[in-house]
């Protein structure tokens, strides 16, 4: 099974290699690995998908925790999240077929980024398995190359948002 | 204080040493060890010596070069004793044993490089049997790291894998903040070794001290105290079991929690089985003790896990050669696992009650909720097999049984020396016959299996431990591998001793090729030099025993010696350790006990 994993991590240098590491030595398979910066500029938010039961990702977890300049490590197993991929990809687009293709890019309210005589870069986000379908779509035209960044995450703040709403009134 | 380091550091020092230093001495060492936290502008070396004396570090392992030099300088005139090894594995071995025979922090240091590339082997095994260091090593300026500048090595990366912790300081602002927190990490929770790289910039460059550096670790946090609901529950299934049994590790021995256990056990009547790095932390001549469980531990600790009802684990792992084949490791039994590291808990088994917290905290809390239950039947049991499947070999043999010199040795020592052992047969013969009664007396390679342990763990445990007689259990192949320390034992005066055990093969590889691969001794064979020659050649004491009635008169004789000694034992070439049970089978499923019980 399929586990977002979000830890937050001291921003200094060695972390993502310890956590790259670990995961590495321990046998973890690692999905996808994002590193980014937070609102606080000392920590970074590291978003990885791991596959594995729940006790392989019980012991990621815990190893994750374990790591010094790991601060917090949430999985979000059974919660409610918003998740989201970013991908850059140029697909061949001739003239006879760039209708189409901008159609399609329509459906997936993808956008394009960049133009040229044969080829159309397009970005899309979304859910990974929206990103998958478009690929899939994508694959007849011909595509040229794709760069993915994997997944990011954060759990719905719905509940919150009731609350504060009810509070008002 | 500065005079009590003074005097302290005067006792150990080699005199020569010493009267050169002498006046140095006494004028300066009191400035530097008083100096911290005053206002004055120092450099980074200063920093680094001052804070290590701020850490009440009184004894250092290292070898200098290169980049330490500066370093170096520093500590020529700091109150601290130095030991110098002959490599800098052997140095870590040392500052390793130094923390597991005294409790307190080991501290090495070594050069950058090659110097930091030897400790590895060294971390790792601390890492393993997670002991308290702090490895300190040089680094290429700052401005060449990376250009593969001379003796220049990826410190941090090499041994990220092997520490709990490290960090390069390439700001000297950090220096003092960075090696508190090594200090800090490195002894508290699951201890384990921390490594601080420092390139020689920071080193020599200046800073006004006074400005403050309180650590700042948000990601560090450590759970003592333990679940109070989790510790009933433990408690509650403690006083309803029938036939409990106490599994402890080396955690226990870490917490210092050794008389908690004793209360423990007597009070709510539990047998105890140790793990090879718990060993020690119950006396093993009580009736209680089961002695060592596993894959050559005893017949009755092994059926006893497998038949018992509640295994209360504290500070172990739950580890291969203690489990044997994982499934149908104590099958009929619930399960507590007490340990301070949450990682450790349903990593290879289930566990019914986890408790996370500080073991001498949590077995004070369980001892007072346990109750007095007599388990009379269980009890009998248990005595019934450790009647019938006692660690046992043939006596009468003329050859020198090493399990006899081992034996012979616990007798004349009465059960009071710090052993220390290589790897293999000779610690597994260590394990099984002597009969450990204290904690910190046993200190062996557990997780990592480090051949060339036991001779620099012997001479740091007697470092730490100097009125205390230290007896490192060798291997001749174990001994062959860092046996160059013998002339730091000699230089420090360090009155060490060692028991080769030489029965010229690679021991424990000889038996797993007798049994499982058809006595295809394959490269476990080797031509070993004369030990007697080489020890004195080295300066100490050799004696070499080739009769079995000479045995214990060596043995006397080693004792008497006030220098470093090694006795070489020729020992029966193909014994086997017994019993055994085959990696991946059940802990009841063990070879040798027909042997056992033949020898009644």
């Amino acid at each position: 099974m399929k586990h977002i994993i979000s830890a937050l991590v001291e921003n200094k240098p060695g972390v993502l290699a310890h956590v790259a590491g670990m995961f590495a030595a321990r046998g973890f398979n690692i999905d996808s690995l994002v590193v980014g910066r937070t609102e606080d500029p000392d920590l970074s938010r590291m978003t990885i998908v791991v596959i594995g039961d729940d006790r392989v990702v019980e012991q990621v977890r815990k190893q994750l925790a374990k790591i010094v300049p790991v601060v917090k490590v949430q999985d979000f197993v059974g919660q409610p999240v918003v998740a989201r991929d970013l991908m850059l990809m140029v697909i061949s687009a001739p003239p006879e077929k760039r209708t189409e293709i901008l159609s399609l890019i329509e459906v997936f309210r993808a956008k394009v980024v960049d133009i040229g005589q044969k080829f159309i870069m397009v970005e899309v986000s979304g859910p990974e398995g929206k990103i998958e379908a478009f690929i899939n779509v994508c694959k007849p035209y011909g595509i040229k190359s794709v760069a993915r960044t994997g997944t990011i995450a954060m759990p719905r703040q719905t509940k919150l948002d009731t609350r504060t709403e009810k509070n008002n009134n | 204080m500065g005079i009590a380091v003074i005097l302290v550091w005067y006792k150990w020092s080699p005199v020569n040493v010493y009267q050169e230093r002498k006046k140095k001495m006494s004028s300066k060492s009191r400035s530097s060890a008083g100096s911290a936290g005053k206002s004055s502008v120092k450099t980074g070396a200063q920093i680094i010596v001052d804070t290590l004396i701020e850490q009440g570090v009184d004894t250092m392992f290292g070898y200098t070069g290169g980049v330490v030099l500066p370093l170096f300088d520093k500590l020529y005139d700091a109150p601290i004793r130095f030991i110098v090894p002959r490599h800098e594995q052997g140095g870590c071995h040392m500052a390793d044993a130094y923390a597991r025979a005294s409790g307190k922090i080991g501290v090495i240091v070594a050069t950058s490089g090659p110097g930091a590339c030897n400790l590895v082997t060294g971390l790792a095994t601390a890492m393993m049997d997670s002991v308290p260091m702090v490895a300190l090593t040089g680094q290429v300026r700052t401005e060449l790291i990376g250009n593969d500048a001379f003796q220049e090595a990826d410190t941090t990366g090499i041994t990220r894998p092997v520490t709990k912790y490290n960090s390069i300081v390439k700001d000297i602002k950090d220096l003092a903040r960075t090696i508190r927190e090594a200090f800090y990490i490195a002894s508290t929770g699951r201890p384990g070794p921390v490594l601080v790289d420092l390139p020689v910039d920071v080193a020599v460059a200046k800073y006004n001290s006074r400005v403050s550096s309180e650590m700042k670790l948000p990601g560090y946090r450590i759970l003592a105290k333990g679940h109070a609901k989790q510790v009933s529950t433990a408690a509650k299934a403690i006083n309803k079991s029938k036939r409990p049994v106490l599994y402890v590790g080396g955690g226990v021995v870490a917490a210092n929690a050794g008389r908690e256990l004793r209360a423990l056990a007597e009070k709510a009547h539990l047998p105890v089985t140790m793990t090879l790095l718990g060993l020690g932390s119950y006396d093993q001549r009580k009736p209680e003790s089961l002695d060592m469980l596993g894959m050559h531990g005893s017949a009755y600790a092994n059926y006893a896990v497998q038949e018992c009802d509640l295994l209360i684990a504290i500070g172990a792992r739950f580890d291969d050669r203690v489990t044997g084949k994982i499934e149908t490791f104590a099958p009929h039994a619930k399960t507590i696992h007490i340990d301070i590291d949450p990682s450790s808990i349903s990593k290879n088994v289930r566990v019914d009650i986890p408790v996370v917290g500080d073991a001498k905290v949590i077995i004070g809390e369980l001892t007072k909720q346990a109750e007095y239950q007599e388990r009379k039947e269980w009890f009998k049991k248990i005595a019934d097999w450790k009647k019938k499947f006692a660690f046992r070999y043939d006596q009468n043999s003329s050859a020198i049984k090493p399990q006899y010199v081992v034996e012979e040795i616990c007798r004349q020592t009465e059960n009071k020396a710090i052993i220390t052992t290589g790897v293999g047969q000779n610690q597994m013969w260590a394990a099984q016959f002597y009969k450990f009664v204290r904690p910190r007396q046993f200190i062996s390679s557990g997780g990592l299996g480090t051949m060339g342990f036991g001779l620099p763990a012997a001479i740091g445990a007697q470092v730490a431990r100097p009125d205390d007689l230290v007896i490192d259990i060798d291997g001749e192949h174990s001994f062959n591998m860092t046996m160059t320390e013998l002339a730091t034992a000699v230089e420090h005066n360090l009155p060490i001793k060692v028991c080769i055990l030489n029965n010229g093969y690679m021991g424990m590889v000889r038996q797993w090729q007798e049994l499982f691969y058809g006595k295809r001794y394959s490269k476990s064979y080797l031509k070993n030099p004369d030990y007697e020659a080489i020890a004195k050649a080295m300066g100490a004491v050799g004696m070499t025993v080739e009769s079995k009635a000479d045995v214990s008169g060596a043995i006397k004789q080693m004792l008497k010696e006030k220098k470093p000694c090694v006795v070489d034992f020729r020992v029966e070439p193909e014994e086997n350790v017994w019993p055994m049970v085959p990696a991946g089978k059940s802990l009841s499923e063990m070879d040798g006990l027909e042997i056992l019980e033949r020898l009644i």
